[in-house]
């Protein structure tokens, strides 16, 4: 029903696929995500949609195989099905022109940052992207986000391609270089964006962040997502995944996202042990 | 009266036992026992029970049926009123519906109504479910949003009358709260399956994953061809209590923890993925059926000890008898005239604890209930490692979105002629606990009967001033 039309490793870790869910696809918006079933037994996992395409009726996600069904779902190949994709959902990006942005994709959050900078754009902004990631093998998407960036600059954290910095480095540049920002959208890992909304802070520059906390329905009517924002609690699937990231109570979202560490490693356990046995190479001698 | 036959138990799970699985608790008369508990029926010639029924089933007619042994006779004459029969023999309130209404009931104890229509409906899917005639297409169509006991009923009902029914179902399964707020021990979830199946075999079709207010609006709907739109979304957005500590993680909500379990089958992880925690000392906050649903589901996973809190008392708690009964007997722990003021946690942000504090009864509130006061310097600690918050939902205002035209209480209900289900939004009914906040499923299944009459009825004749006021 939600067929896999493509598939690219865009890193070792980090897959792309495109789905063919032409009704989302038409209605899908920079910002949203979709909830996604493996199979049968799956658990629904939120992804943020990375692109779509009206026309061809595919929406494109990219994810890290970080536990077992991440992984689970980077095996898929082109043909495949997923058991369930529902989507778009939570709040698109305020898409207005600013005047002067910066873009910043840490990791596999540059996947989500795309559109956003794309879209941010052809409204009319200049914008300045920034995307980093651990090594040069973690990086992808260097051209197509130069494509819709006034400017570019791209990191690693260990200096294996490009610049050696985080990305919160040339974001406290730009901000120091007198430039006049109008405001910030940061995705990435939660500490990333903890610690672009630290570095932006004293600016006063107004940072969006997309948040990336557990979730079950996603529409609303279970409040495993929630977070404080300004001291108020919040759902990250209907309010969100975009808020404002100096409000946003970053020890809670990142405790709240420790809850199954036990858990996600046991199925993890056990998903690579049940796939090993089933490996042919295994059998032989 | 003559002299009558006391009203014969069904037999159910050892509580010690049952206490640790998830099997069904009641396990269903035997054809002998449902023999003899219909023999106990005094065949009115004024049945009184048939107007405790919000569906209106035949009641004298099906246990007519089935006492004389003919059983597709009683399946006939049930399931002309009602679709869901296997459910509603289940979790219907009988005890303040039909029963209380048997004149039985007056000297002695009711007939058991309700294990009587489990008895047919079980009857007939070990048989196999048949599909009665339809009434051929009448070129017109409807769209039902969610597919839980509103939407399912009112659906089953437009299609035996010929149109043309599409549910849109925002989860990957069907049955709304029946799949993924009520427990397998309660409601076993092959009969809710066969019961959706039994609605699509009228010719409904479900689609799945499909939000509307996301994906599609109202507007777009009507927009796109179909003549009418059922809101049967219900009340699915979960309420805390906004004290301090309520983010910490072991604090669930209620349909959160039942999702898990019910749902995604967090109870058979890791066959399935989908994780939950298990708590070893859980208070839950409430004492509705939700609550008892899940501190019940939290004693199976494996808890030691479960804890209701409620502010009031036994008298003033919602959930049914029965389920507090149930509860009870499997060793759920009460403490009633008491409330949460604070979720404790550690460093780490892990629940450590509950503050409580008790509580007298007051003058009576807007809901007729006495109010709860605080007593102050009551308050006292109680040691847990996980809370799940079973305090009521509200409806989630999703489907409204970008409908401004659709009038909603200050509760967050949708405002709908209670005998029509008509919204004030021309060709837009709506039915269940979207209108009444969280009810019954029962209501929600009368609801969806009355507005799939009233579509019928308004789409045979649309030159009609569409907003009347109750008349009751």
């Amino acid at each position: 029903m939600y067929r896999i039309t493509a598939k690219e490793v865009l890193a070792p870790v980090t897959k792309l696929f495109k789905v063919y869910a032409p009704e989302v696809a038409r209605k899908a918006k920079a910002g949203q995500f979709v909830i996604v079933r493996v199979d049968e037994k799956g658990e629904r996992i939120p992804l943020t949609i990375a692109d779509y395409d009206r026309e061809s009726g595919e929406l494109t996600i990219v994810f890290q195989e970080v536990g077992k069904t991440t992984k689970q779902l980077g095996k898929m190949n082109v043909g495949d099905e997923l058991a369930s994709l529902t989507g778009p959902l939570g709040r698109p990006t305020e898409i207005e022109n600013y005047g002067t942005v910066i873009c910043v994709g840490g990791g596999v959050g540059i996947a989500p940052i795309y559109p956003i900078a794309r879209d941010l754009r052809a409204a009319g902004n200049t914008v300045i992207s920034i995307i980093g990631a651990r090594n040069k093998e973690l990086l992808f998407w260097e051209e197509k986000m130069r494509s819709v960036s006034d400017e570019l600059i791209v990191c690693t954290d260990d200096g294996s391609y490009a610049r050696k910095a985080l990305v919160t480095e040339p974001l406290k540049e730009v901000l120091e270089s007198g430039r006049k920002i109008d405001i910030v959208w940061a995705i990435g890992p939660a500490i990333m964006m903890k610690f672009c909304s630290l570095t932006t802070k004293p600016f006063g520059v107004k940072t969006i962040v997309s948040l990336n906390s557990i979730m079950v329905d996603g529409t609303g009517m279970c409040g495993a997502c929630r977070v404080e924002v300004g001291g108020k609690t919040r759902f990250v699937c209907v309010d969100g995944p975009e808020f404002d990231g100096h409000e946003v109570d970053w020890n809670l979202l990142l405790e709240r996202q420790r809850i199954y560490l036990e858990q996600e490693k046991r199925a993890l356990e056990k998903f690579e042990r049940e796939h090993q046995q089933a490996c042919p190479c295994e059998e032989v001698g | 009266m003559a002299k009558v036959a006391p009203r014969n138990e069904m037999p159910r799970q050892d509580p010690k036992v049952r206490a640790r699985n998830f099997n069904e608790v009641a396990l269903g008369y035997s054809h002998e026992l449902a023999v003899a508990e219909a023999n106990r029926c005094l065949q009115c010639k004024k049945p009184t029970c048939i107007d405790g029924c919000p569906v209106q089933v035949r009641i004298p007619e099906f246990i007519l049926a089935l006492r004389e042994g003919d059983m597709w006779g009683a399946v006939t004459a049930l399931k002309d009123k009602n679709n869901l029969p296997a459910i509603c023999g289940r979790v219907c309130p009988q005890e303040t519906q039909c029963e209380a209404s048997c004149v039985l009931g007056k000297k002695f104890e009711p007939v058991a109504i309700g294990r009587l229509e489990r008895y047919v409906a079980d009857w007939e899917i070990a048989q196999g479910v048949r599909t009665p005639t339809v009434a051929p297409p009448n070129g017109k169509s409807v769209a039902v949003i969610g597919s839980g006991p509103a939407g399912l009923t009112c659906a089953g009902d437009l299609a035996k009358m010929g149109y043309k029914v599409t549910i849109f179902e925002s989860l990957h399964a069907p049955g709304g709260v029946l799949i993924y707020g009520i427990p397998e021990f309660r409601l076993p979830k092959h009969i809710v399956a066969t019961e959706v199946k039994y609605v699509q075999s009228l010719g409904v079709e479900i689609k799945l994953n499909t939000v509307v207010g996301k994906l599609y609006t109202v507007d777009e709907l009507l927009a796109n061809g179909y003549d009418a739109v059922f809101l049967g979304t219900g009340a699915g957005l979960p309420m805390f209590m906004n004290i301090p500590g309520e983010n910490y993680n072991g604090v669930y909500s209620a349909n959160e923890f039942l999702t898990r379990v019910n749902l995604m089958k967090a109870y058979l992880f890791p066959e399935y993925d989908t994780p939950i925690m298990i708590g070893r000392r859980v208070a839950v906050i409430g004492a509705g059926n939700v609550a008892m649903d899940a501190a019940r589901c939290a004693l199976r996973l494996g808890a030691d000890e479960v804890h209701i809190i409620y502010r009031r008392t036994k008298a003033e708690a919602p959930a049914r008898a029965e389920e507090l009964a149930n509860a009870e007997e499997e060793g759920i722990q009460f403490h009633y005239l008491t409330t949460p003021v604070e979720v404790l946690g550690t460093e780490k942000g892990w629940v450590r604890g509950i503050r409580l504090q008790k509580q007298q009864l007051g003058e009576p509130d807007a809901s007729g209930r006495p109010r709860p006061v605080p007593i102050p310097g009551s308050e006292y600690d109680m040691e847990v490692d996980m809370v799940i918050m079973a305090l009521g939902t509200r409806p989630n205002p999703m489907v409204f979105t970008d409908t401004p035209d659709l009038e909603r209480t200050k509760h967050g209900t949708v405002v709908a002629n209670e005998e029509t289900g008509r919204t004030k939004k021309p060709r837009v009914w709506a039915g269940g606990d979207i209108v009444t906040g969280a009810a019954t499923v029962i209501s929600a299944m009368g609801a969806g009967k009355r507005a799939a009459a009233d579509i019928d009825a308004y789409l045979q004749n649309p030159d009609q001033p569409w907003w009347v006021e109750n008349t009751k």
